[in-house]
């Protein structure tokens, strides 16, 4: 197992008012997403626990695309990873942050 | 169109509700199930109780465990809930996944009038953690039947990917009732295990459609093993349940007589068989081998030539 953290500051704070939201499950190949809305608005932190060790690089690439293209601010987003493709994991956090959007 | 034991009354059918249950998570088998936005969870995912084994074998954990345990509404009545999510290792129990759902069965014998939905999802005790898991199972059944003794209705719903074995068919052989999808199996010794332990003239756990009509749910609707046959959608098992809450499903010393003697005749008629459709055709059924190729409709009108035994488990 492998811990990384990554910190982003962000322009703007995640659309929506939910506190909370859950996505995903821990299996071969999948992950699981929880965003909470617990930061300031222009903060945003990833805590990843992965099971595919040595991946630092990706996990930043994908963080840094996801980052960059939803601006999450306030959300603190945990991550069990069952080591999932980084398509995957992209896939996973929109799908997070889509829920604490639209509170579905 | 529903496919259920139960007539349509009661369920509130939605499009959202057709999704299948086999395919849905547990949470969302849950949110669907309830009244709507009626679910609230206990120790949710937000709270971390994660297992204290799996790090400790170099394997990644789940927020909740693998279990959903709550409360919410059924058609405006209130019910306790949990279900196991079969994707993540295989629904087993582990520590902190069976303490969620003895928590919740003693807190039903504590409120009495309250029934609990379990939505098995599970390959039995988590072999990581094994000697707390089957401690669980063991736990979980003694609340269970403290629970009922208390005057609780527990209903099981088994039609997940992981189908309901190991101290998951114990567990469900407690409840008060249960109702199966054909995708449900129910079972303690899952086929793999029976093929290690005796081998594969015994059991050859690679012939699905020995599984399915071994242990599957047409199989068990039809000697008893489960109380009603469903077809796979959320709505047709909100309608079960609800059909289930319904009848009185009384528990003490005169029902588990019922249920001793019906065992010890279905033994006595159908031990010597060597194949469920020996069991079938026994039952006197036309043309026993093309039960598993039934399409659910035309199933349910064959079992209800076969009451189910309410009242005798």
């Amino acid at each position: 197992m492998e811990d990384l953290t990554f910190r982003h500051t962000v322009p703007a704070s995640a659309a929506g008012t939910r506190l909370q939201a859950i996505v995903g499950v821990v299996a071969s190949g999948n992950l699981e997403v929880l965003a909470e809305r617990v930061l300031s608005p222009t903060e945003c932190l990833f805590e990843i626990r992965t099971a595919a060790e040595g991946f630092r690089e990706v996990w930043t690439a994908v963080i840094a695309d996801f980052v960059q293209r939803y601006s999450p601010g306030g959300l603190k987003l945990s991550v069990n990873d069952g080591g999932a493709r980084p398509d995957t994991v992209a896939l996973r956090l929109a799908q997070a942050l889509r829920m604490m959007e639209t509170g579905r | 169109m529903s496919t259920s034991d139960v007539p349509m009354a009661g369920s509130l059918s939605g499009t959202e509700r057709q999704v299948s249950w086999y395919e849905a998570s547990a949470r969302n088998r849950l949110r669907l199930l309830l009244d709507a936005g009626s679910l609230v969870e206990f120790i949710g995912p937000e709270q971390r109780e994660t297992s204290p084994h799996l790090r400790l074998f170099d394997l990644p954990e789940q927020f909740d465990d693998g279990i959903v345990v709550g409360r919410g509404q059924l058609d405006g009545a209130p019910v306790l809930v949990a279900g196991q999510e079969g994707r993540f290792m295989g629904g087993a129990f582990g520590e902190v996944h069976g303490a969620k759902l003895t928590g919740l069965l003693r807190a039903a014998r504590e409120m009495r009038s309250i029934p609990v939905l379990i939505l098995f999802d599970t390959g039995g005790v988590r072999l990581q953690e094994a000697n707390a898991g089957e401690l669980a199972i063991a736990e979980i059944m003694r609340a269970m039947i403290e629970a009922r003794a208390a005057g609780v209705k527990v209903i099981g719903l088994i039609g997940g990917r992981a189908g309901c074995y190991g101290g998951g068919g114990l567990i469900a052989a407690c409840c008060s009732a249960l109702a199966v999808s054909e995708q449900g199996r129910i079972a303690v010794s899952g086929p793999e295990v029976i093929e290690t332990n005796r081998g594969v003239e015994e059991f050859d756990s690679r012939d699905r459609a020995l599984v399915w009509r071994t242990m599957g749910g047409k199989h068990r609707r039809l000697i008893g093993g489960a109380d009603l046959f469903t077809d796979d959608t959320v709505d047709d098992f909100r309608a079960a349940a609800l059909q289930l809450l319904r009848f009185p499903l009384a528990f003490g010393l005169d029902a588990l007589d019922a249920e001793q003697s019906r065992l010890e005749d279905r033994l006595r008629r159908f031990g010597a068989c060597r194949d469920a459709t020996d069991i079938w055709a026994l039952e006197g059924i036309p043309q026993p081998e093309s039960i598993p190729g039934l399409p659910p409709d035309r199933f349910l009108k064959l079992a209800a030539a076969f009451p189910p035994s309410l009242g005798a488990r």
